[in-house]
């Protein structure tokens, strides 16, 4: 809903970049029409509700519609082909994640675009925290015994994971490089049927974004051993995180970037950043992406220098763990 | 009793006016999408995801629920008409329901599609409603090896299917195999088949097969001379709309056990209610006293799989709504619209949300009477569309599945290759090849083969747990029992009436 108020509210922060800004002459009045926002996900994932929750706001702030487009197919890369190759106007957008814009670039070695050569980087918007979980019957109590567990029966256990190049596939194989063990890995289509299996007991262990996990670790049908972030979250209290339960090395979030098809103009850019800064710093955006038990960017990590810096780690992150699976 | 205020208050939820309009605004939305060829229930829960995010969740949730069981009422109503299945779940119930229309039946065939959905819609809710919790063990119970071995099962039924040759049946069993093996490989990534068109990467799609094999080449045939006499047949003699007495005796057993085991097979995630359409009718031929009159216009080759697919639809919803684990594509769309909504379905939901779940589950036989009161006269006009001469048919039939078949995924590509299929369907008709068999191998295809390669993964290679497990084990048993049933007959020369209809 665009009140009046937010309406007059987006002219003014238009009239604030403008002023903040060399502008050149043909991203003088951006945006003028509707945006395009690729979403290389389904409707309704963890991606999507994510660009969803933020574009409604910097909608708002920028005064012109934001549309999504829900591009699915090859891990997020057909979506994200298409955005590279876009006009780099401003107005098709692409909300990337850990999968298009790092994993990609190890997991399809023809992949038809690269993430930091054909991108511009403009925020990031939320990171969502991996979970470490098992059967409930799994014999191990804590991370600890976890770790011991698994190196000692690394023949016998299962973990299930939600297809190749997805985040429960790539954080797992982290992990199991981190613990040096190579488990089965048995795939699934997507993270449905994966946490099915969990639940029925017929695998033993995955890890997972937090947002599927919550409401089955409270109900006891499976348990989690740890959050793989520096912070405990707010919608798992009693989990401790990896540096706690004694593996720090082990780290991962599934992040959601918007980026923009090369040679964008810096202060489309610019004003597309100051557009998402405001909505990570509006309370109502704040506490429904909290629900959702992401974890919203600190303001240091918000410019897309950061962004850029933090493509460049991704990628250099996951590469050799994902490198040898192809 | 429990259940009685858990009802009560879910009628009272779902007979508020916004979420009755909700419900209307579902099943008269699920009804087009059914009714019209290639644009399929994921592509229209997703494309209409969007608008659900401004309503209450509720509301929002019965309308999706609305889309997802009308869509199974309306799929009947082109297999019947001209011979396209709108959803996979309708694929058999063009064998007998298009037989019927060209006897000048169509109106019986559509009306018997609604009443006995209507019916499967009525039990299946209350059996969700009742024992919905209890029944989620045999979805838990499903692992890898089971899956595989009623896959197998339903591959055998495609076999019995077949109207003509047995061998010709199972070829074309193989060529759907084959074509869903295009995309990559579940557990490397490797592409397989995909001659490096990125659009093949993730598999030919349903929708894209169907409508070429179906569809285009129906399509195609009926434009070669010589039909031209078959389809004014068509047009000119129409009997009757509404079933006669003796039709109505004639479906009601095979609605009531196509009930049941749509109800069973629904509950399981995955092709569940494919497999019920397909299981239903060939339960019905296996029974039948006379089953040559299967694939010739048998009225029961229509009640029991639309019984079987509606039923299925209901009881889907229940490992959504008690373990909060989408069984499907759609139900995963679903979940999305609660997360926008800030409620994450799980184990817990019926305690947390009963506003949302009873709400839901009253909301479904509200929707099924709605559905049944829209569909019946709906017949009337259906019939008529049959009257509208072919000339002018054809081009909106092929410009509505080529809309369908582009809005799947937004690729042109789909569509040219809808077109391929229907030249490959075309000869394949020539020549006397059923493309149902096809199309049920290439739903059943990726199921198998990627539930194969989980049991085997989790056994460490030991093909035995697909006997020692007792539910896989008993599976198998039925459908090597099936096998034999089929092949008996061809070993001693003397063609089972089960697979000869005719001998043209």
């Amino acid at each position: 809903m665009m009140s009046i108020r937010s309406l007059a509210g987006a002219c003014l922060s238009a009239f604030v970049a403008l002023g903040a800004f060399a502008v050149p002459a043909s991203a003088q009045n951006y945006p003028t029409r509707t945006i395009t926002m690729i979403v290389p996900f389904a409707a309704g994932g963890p991606t999507d509700v994510v660009s969803r929750i933020v574009t409604a706001h910097m909608a708002q702030t920028l005064g012109q519609s934001i549309v999504i487009e829900n591009v699915v197919g090859a891990g997020g890369t057909t979506a994200t082909t298409r955005a590279a190759r876009a006009a780099n106007d401003g107005y098709t957008l692409i909300t990337g994640h850990m999968g298009t814009h790092a994993a990609s670039v190890p997991l399809y070695p023809k992949l038809a675009y690269h993430p930091e050569k054909d991108f511009e980087p403009v925020a990031l918007l939320a990171g969502t925290p991996i979970l470490i979980l098992a059967r409930k019957d799994f014999p191990p109590k804590d991370l600890k015994e976890f770790v011991v567990y698994v190196k000692a029966n690394a023949e016998k256990v299962n973990a299930a994971h939600a297809g190749i190049g997805s985040v429960s596939h790539a954080s797992c194989e982290l992990l199991n490089s981190i613990l040096g063990v190579k488990p089965v890995g048995v795939p699934f289509n997507g993270t449905g049927p994966a946490m099915n299996a969990l639940v029925a007991g017929q695998v033993d262990y995955m890890c997972d974004q937090i947002v599927n996990a919550v409401p089955q670790i409270n109900a006891g049908t499976i348990k989690a051993y740890a959050v793989a972030t520096p912070e405990r979250n707010p919608s798992l209290p009693n989990v401790p995180t990896t540096t706690e339960a004694g593996l720090p090395a082990f780290q991962a979030q599934a992040w959601n970037a918007i980026f923009a098809p090369k040679g964008t103009s810096p202060a489309i850019i610019a004003t597309l950043n100051a557009a998402a800064i405001k909505a990570l710093d509006d309370e109502n955006v704040r506490k429904r992406l909290l629900d959702l038990g992401s974890v919203i960017p600190a303001p240091v990590n918000r410019t897309p220098e950061a962004l850029a810096t933090l493509v460049k780690n991704e990628i250099a992150k996951w590469t050799p763990v994902l490198k040898p699976a192809t | 009793m429990e259940l009685f205020a858990n009802l009560a208050h879910g009628f009272a939820v779902a007979f508020s006016p916004i979420n009755l309009l909700m419900c209307l605004v579902g099943a008269l939305v699920g009804t087009l999408v059914g009714v019209l060829p290639g644009i399929g229930t994921i592509a229209t829960v997703a494309m209409l995801l969007p608008i659900t995010f401004g309503l209450p969740p509720v509301g929002a949730l019965i309308m999706l629920a609305g889309i997802y069981y009308g869509a199974q009422y309306g799929g009947s109503t082109t297999s019947i008409l001209v011979n396209i299945p709108g959803e996979a779940t309708s694929v058999v119930t063009a064998l007998d329901g298009h037989q019927m229309a060209k006897q000048g039946r169509a109106g019986p065939a559509l009306a018997i599609a609604a009443i006995g959905s209507f019916f499967a819609g009525c039990v299946a809710t209350v059996l969700i409603a009742v024992l919905g919790a209890p029944l989620t063990k045999l979805a838990l119970a499903f692992g890898p090896a089971e899956y595989f071995s009623l896959m197998v099962l339903g591959l055998i039924f495609a076999v019995v299917l077949a109207k003509g040759s047995v061998l010709k049946a199972i070829a074309m069993i193989v060529f759907g195999l084959l074509l869903s093996m295009v995309g990559s490989d579940i557990e490397t990534g490797a592409s397989r088949m995909a001659f490096n068109i990125p659009e093949l990467a993730d598999g030919l799609g349903f929708a894209t097969v169907a409508m070429g094999v179906f569809g285009f080449a129906e399509i195609i045939r009926n434009l070669d001379h010589g039909a031209e006499m078959n389809r004014n047949l068509v047009q000119q003699k129409i009997t009757g709309l509404m079933p006669t007495r003796k039709d109505i005796a004639d479906s009601t057993p095979a609605i009531l056990r196509g009930t049941v085991l749509g109800s069973i097979l629904g509950i399981l995630p995955g092709g569940g209610a494919v497999i019920a359409s397909f299981a239903a009718y060939t339960l019905e031929k296996k029974l039948a006293k006379n089953p040559s009159r299967f694939g010739r216009g048998a009225i029961e080759g229509v009640a029991a799989p639309e019984s079987a697919n509606n039923a299925a639809a209901q009881t889907s919803f229940i490992p959504l709504l008690t373990l909060g684990i989408p069984p499907n594509a759609v139900m995963a769309l679903m979940v999305g619209a609660m997360t926008i909504h800030g409620i994450v379905p799980g184990p817990q939901v019926m305690q947390k949300q009963p506003d949302l779940v009873w709400g839901m589950i009253a909301s479904m036989w509200i929707g099924n009477l709605m559905l049944i009161i829209i569909n019946l006269p709906l017949v009337g006009i259906w019939v008529r569309l049959l009257r509208v001469p072919y000339r002018l048919m054809f081009p909106s039939i092929v410009v509505f599945c080529a809309i369908g078949i582009y809005s799947v995924n937004n690729a042109p590509v789909d569509v040219v290759l809808a077109g391929v299929f229907g030249l490959v369907g075309y000869w394949l008709i020539k020549h006397d090849f059923e493309p149902a068999p096809l199309l049920l191998g290439m739903v059943l295809g990726p199921l198998m083969e990627e539930n194969l390669r989980r049991a085997l993964l989790i056994s460490r290679g030991d093909w035995s747990v697909f006997v020692s497990r007792p539910l896989s084990a008993v599976l198998l048993a039925i459908a090597a029992g099936l096998l034999v049933l089929a092949v008996l007959p061809t070993l001693r020369a003397k063609r089972d009436e089960v697979f000869v209809e005719s001998e043209g």
